[in-house]
């Protein structure tokens, strides 16, 4: 347990003052907008835990954050920059359609676990292309996987609008009720808010992630391939086949984010005309969650908080919408410049111990 | 362990934003109230609409919708912005677990979560734009838009030179297909020589699209656009522009709203106008009057529930003015019937 800790703390001194700033930032901008940011703090707290149905609704809200938001840690704990989350997300959203849709006769214990799983490796699959051309051609990962992104947009709207589309609609059929993965009695319970298995299943990822990153032989090389690749290949580590392995098993993770959005919240797919964004908000939450998996779900439930209360600021405080980008945009901001916190904070640290400021 | 013990303080910082989130669960109800008296007197009917992702500044029907919205007397009007479809259920469950008396959802996007939602709360009150919903509680409002396409067709098919003539659709959807329909009809009535070339972007709001398709029809000869793509239409606005400002005599027909007022007179020979504001207001005005029925309606020329812009008589001359007066007549009385999905 102790070691969690470790891995942990370092950072999350720095994640939670620079929240902290974040969002006095974002309060000086409401002011300035002639905004009450006490008012709107407090609706946003309003809207997130004011009743059962927001609640479960924040928590839908979260679920994909954690996934993508784990997919571009995984990938930058071995030094890649996996910017194709967003691909990597449509490419699984659609094979759980396909899945959900196509596959038919099969119980739901059998059918649902599928579509997930169909999901998860296809986005992996969709990923490990980017992880192949740089392990073998060495081309940078950043620009295949943003071209990457485009392509898994137009492919996506390529299949729903050719085989999957519901007449006179501009989304597929609905997925078979097998397909589903919705907690219906938990959702009852919750005036009818959309919970699903994702959740438990983002959950057992980012367990998953801890485990394999720093309990197995396999997760080692991957960090020694991102701390220095040069050294690892010393030292006899194949650096080309860790780097598609990473890439491939941060894909899955992303393309499991959309698994799990179709399966459990939209229950169909729809022709997109721009992508939906939650593969690149999984980099902010990585950021925030200092690519450690337990800052990953504060993170989520962080930015998911965020983003869901917006309706309630707006709605509340008459806050438009944007103002709580600013807040989220600030509070990435100073977790990336961590400079700025450090000395923030530096006079109440040197105080106790000189040498060791933080 | 000094680590651990700053995690822990963290942790029950945390926990305690948590548990003390959970503790106002019953407030909801009082603080949406005071939100309500903060903005004068709380008898007054109180109206919400949810936009699709085009959002309230979209220059079309979701702006329209709102300023049929505001100009509503007697009521409290208050609008939320979807950016994902994520947000549709949750933002129309905001204004119908609020204890609004009614929620509009304005867009096609939102048939399927006004259809949802007014299936778990009977007791509310909602009305949808642009689709139906078949709901004992739901208003759907449509439109003909291929009649009042047809009135903007003739003016086109009147005032072509090059006989060539754009459309440019937002998505191939059964709502824009009707003003292609319409508009190709209209334009056959009086030029059966005039050639309409088609172009769906397949996007509402990427304007760099409505400049690229317009460019390509202008270069092929068209002199006429008309757009039904909402906020890739203004790519379309932007295309004509600077044509005309390089001396090339090009128009634009505009939708939705009055365009001219947007765009200027220079580019805009007329506008398509689909009074999404009307019916927002009138079917509002129902729920203050307490005659509010759920069902579906039509509106079309008859209606007034569409029809080409006032301001035409600007660029349009008045013999094809009366031409299209005509041709209204005649759809009224239904001596025309005007086809909702094009001939191929």
């Amino acid at each position: 347990m102790n070691k969690i800790f470790k891995i942990f703390s370092g950072s999350a001194t720095v994640s939670i003052i620079a929240i902290i700033l974040g969002l006095i930032v974002g309060a000086i901008v409401m002011l300035v907008g002639g905004y009450n940011p006490l008012l709107a703090y407090q609706s946003l707290f309003t809207q997130v835990f004011g009743n059962t149905y927001d609640f479960g609704e924040t928590l839908r809200e979260i679920t994909p954050l954690v996934l993508t938001g784990l997919a571009f840690a995984f990938a930058a704990r071995t030094g890649l920059f996996n910017i194709g989350g967003e691909g990597q997300f449509i490419v699984g959203m659609t094979a759980a359609t396909v899945v959900g849709i196509k596959v038919t006769g099969l119980p739901a214990i059998i059918h649902a676990p599928l579509a997930i799983i169909a999901g998860g490796l296809c986005g992996g699959l969709w990923a490990a292309i980017v992880g192949y051309l740089k392990a073998k051609r060495g081309v940078n990962e950043v620009i295949t996987s943003i071209m990457l992104n485009w392509i898994a947009l137009y492919l996506a709207n390529y299949i729903v609008r050719h085989f999957l589309l519901m007449q006179g609609k501009q989304r597929s059929e609905d997925i078979l009720p097998t397909a589903s993965i919705t907690i219906q009695s938990l959702s009852d319970l919750m005036n009818s808010a959309r919970i699903h298995w994702g959740m438990l299943l983002a959950v057992l990822v980012a367990v998953f992630f801890y485990y394999f990153m720093w309990k197995t032989k396999q997760g080692y090389e991957l960090r020694a391939v991102g701390s220095n690749p040069n050294a690892a290949q010393y030292a006899g580590m194949n650096v080309g086949r860790n780097i598609v392995k990473a890439m491939f098993i941060s894909g899955v993770f992303a393309g499991l984010a959309g698994a799990v959005q179709i399966l459990g919240v939209f229950h169909n797919q729809t022709v997109m005309s721009g992508s939906p964004g939650t593969g690149f908000d999984g980099i902010a939450v990585g950021l925030i969650g200092m690519n450690n998996p337990f800052g990953i779900l504060l993170g989520a439930i962080l930015f998911g908080t965020l983003t869901y209360g917006s309706a309630g600021m707006s709605f509340g405080a008459g806050v438009p919408p944007e103002l709580i980008r600013i807040v989220i945009g600030s509070i990435i901001f100073f977790i990336a410049a961590q400079g700025i916190v450090r000395w923030f904070i530096k006079p109440f640290y040197s105080k106790r111990k000189k040498e060791k400021v933080l | 362990m000094k680590k651990s013990f700053k995690l822990t303080i963290v942790m029950l910082l945390a926990l305690t934003v948590v548990l003390a989130g959970c503790g106002s669960k019953k407030d909801n109800t009082g603080s949406s109230a005071s939100a309500d008296t903060a903005s004068s007197d709380a008898a007054k009917v109180k109206v919400g609409m949810v936009t699709d992702v085009g959002g309230v500044n979209d220059k079309s029907f979701n702006q329209s919708a709102w300023e049929g919205l505001q100009a509503l007397s007697g009521a409290k009007a208050e609008y939320l912005q979807s950016t994902k479809p994520d947000d549709y259920e949750t933002n129309l469950n905001k204004f119908v677990k609020g204890g609004y008396d009614l929620t509009w959802g304005i867009g096609m996007d939102l048939g399927d979560a006004i259809g949802k939602i007014a299936g778990q709360n009977p007791n509310a009150k909602l009305a949808i734009i642009d689709a139906t919903v078949d709901q004992p509680n739901v208003k759907s409002v449509t439109f003909s838009e291929n009649e009042g396409s047809f009135l903007v067709g003739v003016v086109a098919g009147m005032m072509t030179k090059s006989n060539k003539i754009g459309f440019v659709g937002g998505a191939q959807i059964p709502v824009i297909e009707r003003f292609e329909a319409g508009f190709k009809a209209g334009i056959a009535a009086v030029n059966p020589n005039a050639e309409l070339l088609v172009n769906y972007t397949g996007a509402f709001d990427k304007p760099d699209l409505g400049k690229t398709a317009a460019s390509t029809f202008y270069n092929d000869g068209a002199d006429i656009v008309f757009q039904a793509a909402g906020a890739t239409g203004t790519g379309v606005f932007n295309e004509a522009t600077a044509r005309v400002r390089s001396g090339q005599k090009v128009w634009v027909i505009g939708v939705d709203k009055d365009q001219s007022l947007e765009f200027g007179d220079e580019v805009t020979l007329t506008s398509m106008i689909k009074r999404v504001d009307e019916a927002v207001k009138r079917v509002s005005q129902e729920v203050i009057d307490g005659s509010f029925k759920g069902g579906s309606e039509v509106l079309g020329l008859k209606e007034n529930g569409v029809g080409i812009a006032e301001t035409s008589s600007k660029n349009v001359p008045a013999d094809v003015l009366a031409k299209v007066d005509e041709y209204k007549q005649k759809i009224i009385s239904g001596e025309v019937t005007v086809p909702t999905t094009p001939t191929k």
